[in-house]
């Protein structure tokens, strides 16, 4: 509520008004959730102090899952039911999946995105994610003792907007209000920058389980701003651990390897890998179903040379970032570390020489995400004094565009524009007489439509025929602040329009997702709806307290029948928000939303101008 | 929200000229944008979320626009009722287009040769800075605005040159 948020600056919210709010690091090899308590972020730990949730979900038959280190120590036994690394598989097809054919599921190809056979049916990603969420917020509503009004939820800068929006879906799927998507390394930078004062411009080098990141970020005063952001979403820990898997069969040579003893093998080679980064070899040591014994021992340089070339693929993304952001290495004050897979020694060494300086490794690569997003959903949640806060100004990683004649791409929104953002483009009819136009929205670098991602395909239709020519279609893309695209098209001339909301498609509509909701959610019947009584009429009694606050201030902004229509509206709200008819009272709110509006958005105006006016630009503290 | 009605000098409180102190337009941007992002209605209405989300929009937009000197270029022509592109077909002068062959050529032969590529940018660098220093001239001092148009032509040829020479070594740097 606008009204609310002018009508107290520099009040915070009594202690009892603290909304519980969670910041989630859903990971490709471990999730974890955070809230800030007292004003200090933490991680919020499982019944046996773990801070991690192994992103591990079985299936049994019957449809029960076990998520997380109960799924993850059954792993060799059920390869097949038991999903790892699903944040890979989100808004992506089967083609674009790596090493496919290693992982012992049974892919369905389906259009869009890729899903999974199990014994409990078919599960697509976003479902798969959707039991990890939900797991992360049980834990939390049991640790915080009580429903949470919302959570941020983090992920890799580098997602496309198939990619956003299916962890999107999933968040909704497990129940949770999403505050907003936030990238990775932004996150960080907010643990680190809060945590450490730091100003100036920091590079976050993220190198997680199944992705990596890059971001550039200028740090000051109540500012965190992203200058650029690049990298690969299929590159992480698990391609080191597939090849020192390879290097396992390459030495020790095994008959061909069943599904489970190449999960077995897997698991002995990410333990390598976790282990070389703190001694000089590991000796990996397996019994395979077959009865064959694998013993071999890999060194440390046999490992940085078997991985070089992933190292490798590291280089050319920072300094595409660098050149987006038009800065020079020099230029960057830190490099701060996250992700487990940072932890390798070849990554220390590589990011030092890249950035000719040693590597900021102060906060634990595994939980500074997670802390960053708590720190955020605290601020979006409404927990922070005016003043205290900080504002957050991110961009969206790849450019967004649209295929035009000869399948070539027509790039509407170039990447690293700071969102949310918006831009429209015209475009005009080949034909004589053509009524229609298919619109192809793509995302992606390349200039060929078939080498970048294909978000959505819609139809204009039904304007009236012209000459080639002479149409005029505008088609415009809006961004929003989590990074989603919704794209729009109306013909000029006619004013016909169509509009789509841009959604990966995986076999679930929105409705189906909404009936899947429904069904989890428990009815606790009257408890649920008492409590929604008691929230609305809460929140009634807010406003009835920000609009008098208004009013008092600034109702020298409105005409004398804009007051009186106010006035009868809280009037109206202030006879029902006392009794029990909700529908009465969400009718109340509404009419006050509305006719205060207008008034809203010229208290806006004021405050905007008396920031620019009341005192000089030089003193204030943005 | 924002009054949609300004344009981008008058959003940010500066001066409708060429000339721009981009500490100060930073300041009034993060001023006004810390009122109005998104990230401060995430419990507000629907209608505030989306007065928010396009107030925010119209705000970036305006500062992409002024950070860029080509772009804040076009937009004051535009301000003017000049459109650059609509004179395209105005014939660039001969010498100019002479002058650029031979740095396309130039950008051609050095291909693979990074410090080759890094000259040629930095003389590139040279060249850009006097025309920019040019076109702050014809636009805030003799305001003539015809030749400014002409100015932003030819720096349109040479930011696409320097992007090119910046792809070029990024290839030989691979």
């Amino acid at each position: 509520m606008a009204l609310l948020q002018i009508a107290e600056p520099g009040m915070s919210r009594a202690p009892h008004q603290h909304r519980l709010a969670v910041g989630i690091d859903l990971g490709t090899t471990n999730s974890l959730v955070a809230t800030v308590r007292s004003g200090i972020a933490v991680v919020l730990n499982d019944a046996d102090a773990r801070a991690l949730l192994p992103s591990v979900v079985r299936y049994f038959p019957g449809g029960a899952t076990a998520v997380g280190y109960p799924a993850q120590a059954e792993l060799a036994c059920d390869p097949r039911n038991t999903i790892v690394s699903v944040k890979r598989f989100m808004g992506r097809g089967l083609k674009d999946v790596a090493y496919a054919e290693n992982c012992p599921y049974d892919f369905l190809d389906t259009p869009g995105m890729v899903q999974l056979r199990t014994c409990a049916g078919v599960k697509s990603p976003v479902e798969i994610s959707a039991e990890i969420l939900r797991a992360l917020r049980e834990r939390a509503e049991a640790s915080l003792a009580g429903e949470l009004v919302g959570a941020v939820i983090t992920v890799p800068a580098y997602f496309d907007d198939a990619q956003r929006q299916a962890t999107k879906d999933a968040a909704r799927l497990a129940g949770l209000d999403v505050l907003r998507l936030l990238n990775e390394p932004t996150a960080a930078a907010i643990a680190y920058g809060l945590d450490n004062a730091a100003e100036g411009v920091y590079a976050v080098f993220d190198l997680g389980g199944g992705t990596f990141d890059i971001s550039i970020l200028r740090l000051s005063k109540g500012v965190f701003e992203v200058l650029a952001t690049n990298g690969d979403a299929a590159l992480g820990g698990d391609d080191f651990d597939h090849r020192v898997f390879c290097w396992i069969v390459e030495q020790a040579r095994p008959a061909p390897l069943s599904d489970e003893d190449t999960r077995l093998l897997l698991t002995a080679a990410r333990e390598a890998k976790e282990h070389l980064s703190a001694h000089s070899e590991a000796r990996i040591t397996a019994r395979l179903g077959t009865g064959e014994l694998i013993d071999v021992t890999l060194p440390l340089k046999t490992f940085a040379e078997v991985t070089r070339a992933l190292v490798q693929k590291t280089i050319a993304p920072v300094k595409k970032a660098l050149r987006d952001a038009g800065l020079a290495v020099e230029e960057v004050n830190g490099v701060v570390m996250v992700g487990g897979a940072t932890r390798m020694p070849q990554i220390q060494q590589a990011v030092a020489e890249l950035f000719r300086q040693a590597p900021l490794n102060n906060l634990d690569p595994d939980k500074v995400v997670a802390l960053g997003a708590a720190i955020q959903a605290d601020v979006l949640a409404g927990n922070r004094a005016a003043g205290d806060d900080w504002l957050l100004l991110d961009v969206i990683p790849l450019s967004l565009g649209l295929e035009t004649m000869g399948g070539l791409v027509e790039r509407v929104i170039p990447r690293n524009s700071t969102i949310p953002y918006a831009r429209a483009q015209e475009f005009t009819t080949f034909k004589d007489g053509q009524t229609a136009m298919a619109i192809h929205v793509v995302q992606g670098e390349r200039e060929l439509v078939s080498d970048c991602r294909s978000l959505a395909r819609f139809e204009l239709r039904g304007f009236p025929p012209m000459v080639a020519g002479a149409a005029r279609i505008r088609v415009s893309y809006q961004v929003d602040a989590d990074g989603l695209l919704s794209v729009s098209a109306r013909e000029a001339t006619s004013g016909v329009e169509a509009a789509v909301a841009v959604k990966p498609s995986y076999g679930l509509s929105d409705a189906q997702i909404a009936q899947m909701l429904q069904d989890s959610i428990t009815h606790s019947g009257d408890d649920a709806q008492a409590r929604a009584l008691n929230e609305l009429r809460v929140e009634a009694e807010r406003m009835l307290e920000a609009a008098a606050a208004a009013l008092a201030a600034d109702a020298d902004l409105l005409a004398a029948q804009e007051l009186a229509d106010i006035r009868a509206a809280l009037d109206a709200l202030a006879a029902v928000a006392s009794g029990s008819e909700r529908r009465a009272i969400t009718a109340a709110l509404e009419r006050v939303n509305q006719v205060t509006e207008p008034f809203a958005a010229r208290r806006m105006d004021r405050s905007i101008h008396l920031a620019l006016t009341g005192k000089k630009l030089e003193d204030m503290n943005i | 929200m924002i009054n949609f009605q300004q344009n981008h000098f008058e959003l940010f409180g500066l001066p409708q000229r060429y000339h721009l102190d981009l500490a100060l337009m930073e300041r009034a941007y993060r001023s006004i944008q810390s009122q109005v992002h998104p990230d401060r209605f995430v419990h507000a209405s629907d209608a505030e979320r989306r007065a928010s989300m396009q107030s925010a929009t119209q705000v970036n937009e305006a500062y992409r626009t002024l950070k860029s000197r080509l772009a804040r270029a076009r937009y004051l022509l535009a301000l003017q009722s000049v459109d650059v592109a609509d004179e395209s077909n105005t014939a660039m002068p001969a010498e100019f287009l002479l002058q650029q062959m031979q740095w396309r050529e130039s950008v051609e032969e050095a291909a693979n040769q990074p410090e080759a590529l890094a000259e040629l940018g930095e003389r590139l660098a040279l060249e850009m800075k006097d025309r920019y220093a040019e076109l702050e001239r014809r636009l805030d001092g003799e305001r003539d605005y015809a030749l400014a148009a002409e100015s932003v032509r030819k720096l349109m040829f040479l930011e696409r040159l320097r992007e090119e020479i910046g792809d070029a070594l990024e290839r030989a740097d691979a």
